[in-house]
């Protein structure tokens, strides 16, 4: 049993990981392009519609590789967390139904329109296409994060007497406080991650001295985007995020902190390493009395370490939460600093012409998917051993009777087949860029 | 208020095989019907723009069924665990053959992502036809609502079948039979020339095979699953839903033969409708039977969430639906007509 339960964790955190690498991209850039098409509208400028058309192409492949991953996702809440889903189904049914009925018949029926319909529509039907369909993905996201805002931070329920759960106020469910917050903080990721990609491809253009009108457009419009949200991202959005977990999970700070002893005025580590069998932090760099205040407000207030909670409520891995806090909030300081100064040349009229600036935004996109990434793990580890905060533990939640061997071979049929996908996308994003934008409408 | 939601999903998933069973079945005859680059864009043009809004149809109604009957969703998908992972492969394979066939060119590039995309139409449908041969045949349950069936066993209809056994490879074949000739119906609609006519003749010959399905699979049924009957015998209005069956049965076969094609497709539609209400009506209030100990079975009753959240969820359901039915009306009338080759899109 012990080793089924690994084998459906892994196979859910695989699988979702994947999925989580393309609905990014498409929130994110769901929102520029329809920052294309009014800038087309309002300049009356077809360039902009050009760009849109080709950022439109990319959108489309990496849709169709959010879809084709999305739907085992939907799935493995009934097989691989069955007791699970017995439990919570009568809440967050609610949500992943709303999320079928209003988001992804949306996104589905407007995509074909605007990927192909443009001469038939007109300037201000495509445009209504465009933003029809950020809409599908922005409420996609919502639904999907107030399901797992939910799981974090459980409202609105009663329980039955057999045990499972029942809504008790629909508007409590939806208007979780942290469903917002975590939904504002993850948008805003994806938004990230989307300017960072419009950047690097202009700034690839730029270097091969292709397509330099456009890639002046895409650089502009990422770097611009990005520069908003990254700071957004680390104030107000991440910080809030930073004290609900601190109210709501205290246990999960000091773990993601890896602060071991409860502590006043304690001070909040920039580098180090966990070592969690002598329970201490080797070679930390500090910055003395910031964690009290970014938490609490007040340099001197007391932090609760992991000695203040019993062993078996601590996340179960504790280097790996450590880590990929600290790579998100280090890459998160990254961004602003890296997009301080291409802001600064852009306003100074110098960023097209200085090599090594369009050189850091052409190899900078892979990082905000890691930081997205790491951003998940830290969600969803930082949430262990429970799977639905303070009322199921993981090890409550799988489902009975499925062995590790038939889940095993599940897992390996989707990493073979993730693999081939992964491969086939690569490359025809590739083509794409090969191709670059054209001019016609399709 | 159970009863209501039994309905809504029911519905939902008639939408999704009536719908989403077209492009299936234009999968199912994609290398045959359509035989040169020009003839297989065509069938690619005739379902792209609608083939994603379709399968949502299944996505919404898990979703549904999730949200109404969580101990139904639980033990079901738990219970056909390894056939519903390989479904879930083929739907990402057939999705990847259709889009991704738009972007690459090259004969080798195509005939690969053709035969991707029917083959796993096929097999789709062979599993979806599986799948209700086991709710009407019933599945091992134990006292605690789980069950875990493995692929097959000794091809028997027993308390120890597995997901495979001869009934339920039979409710496969008949409903690889069913959307293909459904299939080829609509694309005699959207086509013209010689892919249409070819589609005409897939669905004369398969007619054949679901007639003779339909009658010998009827009493087969009945003796795998009496109880099926004891509804039609309590309420008398159950009868008009095989005289849908019957009645969509004819048209198909006189409607063809009279070379419309429109009506044939409704025609088919209102068989495909005409099946699944009957078997749902057949087990209602049972939803998933136990072929252990009837006092197993799971019922709307005892799968159902609270009464509250069945309540609010009516009001988003119809707000949602309403919006849904007006996009597909919207989007069905703007890729109304025949495609070509050369019409724009995929
Ligand atoms: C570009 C991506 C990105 C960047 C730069 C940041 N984050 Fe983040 N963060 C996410 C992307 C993300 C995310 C993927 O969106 C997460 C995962 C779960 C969630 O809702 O948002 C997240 C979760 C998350 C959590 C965990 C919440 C929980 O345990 O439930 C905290 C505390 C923060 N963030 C705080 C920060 C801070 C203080 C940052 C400083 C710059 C920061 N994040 C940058
Ligand atoms: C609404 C969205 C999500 C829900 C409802 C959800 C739910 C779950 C569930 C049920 C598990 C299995 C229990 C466990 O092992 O922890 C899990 C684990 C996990 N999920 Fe999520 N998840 C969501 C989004 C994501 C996303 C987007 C990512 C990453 C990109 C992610 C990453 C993980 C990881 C890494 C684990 C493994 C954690 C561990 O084993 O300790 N999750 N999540
Ligand atoms: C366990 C968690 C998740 C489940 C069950 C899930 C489910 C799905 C499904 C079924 C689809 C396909 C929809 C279609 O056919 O159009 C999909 C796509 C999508 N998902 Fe997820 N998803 C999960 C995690 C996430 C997360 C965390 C986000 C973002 C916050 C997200 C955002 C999206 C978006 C925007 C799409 C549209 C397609 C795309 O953008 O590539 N999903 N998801």
């Amino acid at each position: 049993m012990e080793s089924a339960l690994l084998v459906h964790r892994l196979h859910f955190a695989f699988t979702v990981t994947f999925h989580y690498l393309f609905p990014q991209l498409t929130m994110g850039l769901g929102l520029l392009i329809v920052i294309l098409k009014s800038l087309a509208l309002w300049k009356n400028d077809d360039r902009y519609n050009v760009a849109a058309r080709f950022w439109a192409r990319i959108f489309a492949i990496n849709f169709a590789l959010g879809v084709v991953t999305g739907i085992p996702m939907e799935f493995q809440f009934g097989t691989s967390w069955a007791r699970f889903s017995r439990f919570a189904g009568g809440v967050i049914g609610q949500t992943l139904a709303m999320e079928g009925v209003f988001a992804f018949f949306l996104e589905s029926s407007f995509l074909g329109l605007f990927l192909y319909g443009e001469k038939r529509l007109g300037r201000w039907g495509h445009w209504w296409t465009a933003f029809l369909v950020f809409l599908g993905s922005w409420i996609s996201g919502f639904f999907i994060v107030a399901t797992d805002a939910w799981m974090q931070h459980p409202v609105a329920y009663t329980q039955a007497a057999d045990g499972s759960l029942a809504l008790s106020s629909f508007w409590g469910l939806i208007l979780n406080p942290w469903a917002w917050w975590q939904y504002a903080h993850n948008m805003s990721g994806a938004v990230i991650t989307a300017a960072f990609v419009m950047a690097a491809v202009g700034a690839f253009y730029l270097l091969e001295r292709k397509h330099s009108d456009l890639a002046k457009i895409f650089i502009r419009l990422g770097v611009v985007t990005g520069f908003i949200f990254s700071v957004l991202q680390l104030f107000p959005l991440g910080d809030q995020q930073g004290r609900l977990v601190a109210h709501q999970q205290p246990v999960t700070l000091a773990a993601m902190e890896a602060l071991f002893k409860t502590d006043t005025a304690a001070p909040l580590v920039i580098i180090g390493q966990p070592d969690t069998v002598l329970q201490k932090m080797d070679n930390p760099i500090v910055i003395p009395k910031m964690l009290s205040f970014l938490t609490y407000r007040r340099w001197e207030a007391e932090v609760k370490g992991l000695d203040a909670f019993p062993r078996d409520q601590w996340p179960d891995n504790l280097p790996l939460l450590y880590y990929s806090y600290h790579i998100m909030v280090g890459l998160g300081t990254l961004f602003i600093a890296a997009l301080l100064v291409a802001v600064f040349l852009l306003w100074r009229g110098k960023l097209f012409e200085s090599k090594w600036m369009l050189w850091v935004l052409l190899l900078s996109f892979p990082f905000p998917y890691i930081a997205n990434t790491a951003g998940w793990i830290t969600a969803e580890v930082g949430r262990q051993p429970w799977l639905v905060f303070g009322l199921l533990r993981t090890e409550h939640g799988a489902s009975p009777g499925i062995s590790a061997g038939n889940g095993l071979f599940t897992l390996l049929g989707f990493m073979g087949m993730y693999l081939v996908m992964g491969i086939l996308f690569l490359f025809l994003i590739r083509r794409e860029l090969e191709h670059g934008p054209d001019i016609q409408v399709r | 208020m159970e009863t209501l939601w039994f309905i809504l999903v029911a519905i939902m998933l008639v939408m999704y095989v009536v719908l989403d069973g077209f492009d299936l079945g234009a999968g199912i005859i994609h290398l045959w019907a359509a035989r040169t680059e020009g003839e297989r864009r065509t069938v690619i043009k005739a379902i792209g723009p609608v083939w994603d809004g379709n399968e949502v149809w299944l996505l919404a109604a898990g979703g549904t069924l999730y949200f109404a009957f969580p101990m139904l969703y639980a033990s079901s998908f738990s219970g056909f665990y390894l056939p519903l992972m390989m479904v879930l492969w083929l739907l990402m394979l057939r999705g990847l053959g259709i889009e991704f066939r738009a972007h690459l060119e090259g004969p080798v590039w195509h005939s690969f992502f053709d035969g991707i995309f029917s083959v796993s139409s096929g097999l789709l449908a062979i599993f979806f036809g599986a799948a209700l041969g086991n709710v009407i045949r019933g599945v091992p349950l134990q006292a605690d609502g789980y069950f875990f069936e493995p692929l097959w066993t000794n091809f028997l209809v027993g308390p120890n079948a597995g997901v495979l056994d001869w009934y339920t490879v039979l409710m496969g074949v008949f409903a690889f039979l069913a959307l293909a000739s459904h299939g080829a119906l609509y694309v005699a609609t959207k086509t013209e020339g010689e892919i249409n006519s070819r589609a005409r003749r897939t669905a004369a010959w398969t007619w054949w095979g679901i007639a003779f399905l339909t009658v010998t699979s009827l009493p087969i049924t009945l003796n795998i699953r009496p109880e099926l009957y004891d509804n039609y015998r309590a309420h008398w209005f159950g009868w008009l839903i095989p005289l849908m069956v019957f009645a969509g049965l004819v048209g198909m076969f006189y409607f063809r033969s009279l070379g419309n094609d429109k009506a044939a497709f409704v025609s088919s539609s209102a068989y495909l409708a005409g099946m699944l209400g009957g078997a749902a009506f057949g087990l209602y209030p049972t939803v998933l039977p136990a072929s252990t100990d009837p006092r197993f079975n799971l019922t709307i009753h005892n799968t159902a969430s609270g009464h509250y959240g069945l309540s609010v969820g009516l009001v988003w359901w119809i707000i949602g639906m309403v919006l849904t039915t007006g996009y597909f009306v919207y989007l069905y009338r703007l890729f109304r007509g025949k495609v070509t080759a050369s019409t724009e899109g995929y």
